[in-house]
């Protein structure tokens, strides 16, 4: 039973993050993670439920996790690629569950390109 | 763990019969096969409103739109897409002329125009779950209206917003809830018109199907403005799908208390029964709709007084239709002004079109009022199949008219098509090409209506009738010009003498088919032809003799044996016996038969 208003907010923003994906907003940042068999067979399953994950915690809700094809960059898989809006893609290598939650910690949520991991192609 | 992907399949009627749900256990199976069924997740939903290409599947937050999924594209969907992240690029949406593939929903053309207001959250949430009405901001409005506004300051916005009636007369809304409000009385009604009766329209099914809580939100703030405590939502049993989900959502919404005593916490009390109705048209007037509520025969009585006045068992009633009920919920969110800035100068926000007949994207779209109809039939519909010429375009249903090519580029609303001799009615739209004989066409809905008629009016139950075969002699060529003045003083008769709407509007299709396309009623009657060789008694088959190779084909085919002629010599056919079957004309592989 939902007895005031502010419970019905409470119901709302418990759920909201249900739909948050649901919305196809051009100028959300994009996480792309490599998802072929070379990136799956490198563990970027465990890494895009990481990333996924930390997004979730971080109560991230301008980003969007996706996961994509081969890259061609098979000897650094798994791979993952932060696009934001209007700038240059960036693009990781060997990112595994724990590099991936500190993309999205230092990356997508404070804006600093963690340029060590970065892929030179 | 959070889900990182979603994949919405269509659960409307038109998806449902392409095999929606058989698809939507292949994927779930699929996924469980894979082992991922907790970081990916398959629901249904409301309808996309792209029919022609259902079933419709659409993968999430990738934003990719996949269209036609049958069972075995749906396991590849989930071995391509789902595990690997590579697009079935085959079952991506192409654009027939440029044939590129559009992957994004907002980039196929069909929703390009659309503004969806109504069907804000058709194909975005799970119509079962109330938790996801309430995450995009459901019954917010509803909580806003209960905590911080008076009945006259809701009825003051949606009288400022514009909202017209969108179940046909275009009434405006706030003077509907104003006249119910100042009706003094214990107890008064609401009513939700989901009698959706018109052939080919179904926005209002979809709206119950794929967002019922809105329409109960909408009738809660009504319920608020005009002082009543008890809806009645009407609906027809021919909706199973749309009536088992509204169950579902007055239950949880009862569960939740958004419904029933007390709402949030106010003393504002309300609550909805779902009456079901039997599927006659009439039933969609609101007089014969209360008297169908009442338990007594669907047939409209005299108004005034109005259901305003005396209404449900003689109780002061409002009526509104699902759709303008699916309105209001934004318009008290976002605010009057907002919604009025959709639209033209007397017709605001947006229409949903049930867009069918010989038009290549048949569904339902959600487009702003003063929208042009070429826009709709050929930028949404993507033109007329088969690459026919157009000829017109039917709006309004059996109560409507038909709009001729001279008229496509005037910008649709509530007025535009009054002018033309049409109506808005609740949104039907039939695309007609070269190949459709209006006289027929006429006859058609003049049927419809003769069915569906009461009986009560003598000249709404008789003159239909008459109407009707006067239009069976023309189209059999036995009419005379006569018969054309006749059908017009008849006209005139049934819509001045007719108590309701349907009398009222009956004749309408014959009317502005004479109007604009009276040389095929000329042709049918003077010259005993059908240009588009549509009336079977008016087709006259012939052979050419320079195409005929006297194949025998077109004789084995004949049913009559009135096909002569030596092999490999031209054939001739004997008129006399022809019943005029056309297996000739279709069986002929070098078109040398002709019929005019």
């Amino acid at each position: 039973m939902i007895k005031s208003i502010e419970e019905l907010k409470q119901i709302r923003d418990k759920y909201k993050d249900v739909l948050q994906n649901r919305e196809a907003e051009e100028n959300k940042i994009r996480i792309l993670v490599g998802m072929a068999t070379c990136g799956i067979a490198a563990g970027a399953r465990d890494t895009i439920n990481a990333i996924v994950d930390e997004v979730h915690k971080e109560n991230i809700n301008n980003a969007v996790v996706v996961q994509t094809g081969c890259m061609g960059f098979c000897y650094a898989e798994p791979t993952v690629e932060v696009r934001f809006p209007g700038k240059t893609p960036v693009l990781y290598g060997k990112v595994d569950a724990e590099r991936g939650r500190e993309i999205v910690r230092r990356h997508v949520k404070n804006g600093e390109v963690i340029s060590e991991w970065v892929l030179k192609g | 763990m959070p889900l990182r992907m979603e994949l919405l399949v269509c659960g409307g009627t038109g998806c449902q019969a392409s095999n929606s749900s058989r698809v939507l256990e292949v994927l779930r199976e699929s996924i469980k096969e894979a082992n991922l069924q907790d970081e990916v997740r398959v629901l249904m939903t409301g309808c996309f409103g792209f029919c022609e290409k259902g079933p419709i599947v659409k993968v999430m937050p990738d934003n990719i739109f996949y269209v036609e999924v049958d069972e075995e594209s749906a396991r590849k969907i989930v071995r391509e897409h789902v595990i690997k992240g590579r697009i079935v690029e085959e079952k991506i949406y192409k654009e027939p002329e440029t044939e590129e593939r559009l992957p994004e929903q907002s980039s196929i053309p069909f929703y390009k125009k659309q503004i969806r207001i109504a069907l804000r959250n058709c194909g975005k949430i799970d119509p079962e779950n109330i938790n996801e009405y309430i995450a995009s901001d459901g019954y917010m409005a509803l909580a806003r209206v209960l905590t911080e506004m008076t009945p006259e300051e809701v009825i003051d916005v949606v009288k400022r917003s514009g909202l017209r009636g969108r179940g046909g007369g275009g009434f405006p809304t706030g003077l509907k809830w104003e006249a119910t409000r100042k009706s003094k009385s214990d107890v008064k009604y609401i009513i939700c018109n989901a009698d959706e009766g018109d052939p080919g329209a179904f926005m209002d099914r979809s709206i119950l199907e794929g967002d019922p809580h809105s329409v109960l939100e909408g009738m809660a703030i009504a319920g608020y403005a005009i002082g009543a405590q008890f809806g009645y939502i009407y609906v027809r049993a021919e909706y199973p799908l749309a009536i088992h989900r509204l169950r579902i959502a007055i239950s949880q919404a009862r569960e939740m208390g958004l419904l029933g005593k007390n709402i949030l916490g106010t003393n504002f009390s309300f609550d909805v029964e779902i009456k079901i109705g039997a599927g006659a048209f009439i039933c969609g007037e609101e007089t014969a709709l209360i008297n169908s509520i009442e338990g007594g025969r669907g047939e409209p009585t005299v108004k005034p007084p109005y259901p305003a006045q005396v209404g449900l068992w003689k109780k002061p009633t409002n009526i509104n239709n699902v759709e303008t009920f699916a309105n209001v919920p934004p318009i008290i969110l976002n605010g009057a002004e907002w919604f009025s800035s959709i639209g033209t100068e007397k017709s605001k926000g947006t229409k949903v079109f049930a867009l069918a007949g010989k038009v290549n994207n048949v569904g339902l779209v959600e487009v702003p009022m003063g929208i042009t109809l070429r826009e709709i039939i050929y930028d949404l519909g993507g033109g007329i199949k088969g690459g026919k010429k157009f000829k017109a375009v039917q709006t309004g249903g059996p109560s409507g008219g038909c709009i001729p090519a001279e008229h496509l580029d005037t910008p649709i609303d509530y007025d535009t098509l009054n002018a033309l001799g049409s109506m808005m009615g609740s949104g039907g739209m039939i695309v007609m090409d070269e190949d459709d004989c209006m006289v027929n066409i006429a006859k058609f809905y003049l049927e419809f209506s003769c069915d569906e008629s009461c009986g009560r009016c003598t000249a709404c139950r008789v003159g239909n009738k008459r109407m009707l075969e006067i239009l069976n002699k023309i189209t059999e060529g036995k009419g005379e010009m006569e018969d054309l003045e006749m059908l017009k003083e008849l006209a005139e008769t049934i819509k001045d003498s007719s108590l309701c709407g349907l009398g009222q509007t009956s004749p309408n299709p014959v009317l502005s088919t004479m109007k604009f396309f009276y040389d095929e009623y000329i042709a049918h009657v003077k010259d005993k032809s059908c240009p588009a060789g549509v009336c079977t008694e008016l087709l006259k088959y012939y052979i050419i003799p320079e195409k005929c190779v006297g194949c025998t084909a077109c004789a084995k085919v004949c049913p009559v044996n009135v096909i002569h002629g030596e092999p490999r010599k031209v054939h001739v056919i004997d008129r006399e016996g022809c019943i005029k079957c056309g297996e000739c004309y279709r069986t002929c592989r070098f078109g040398a038969i002709t019929r005019k």
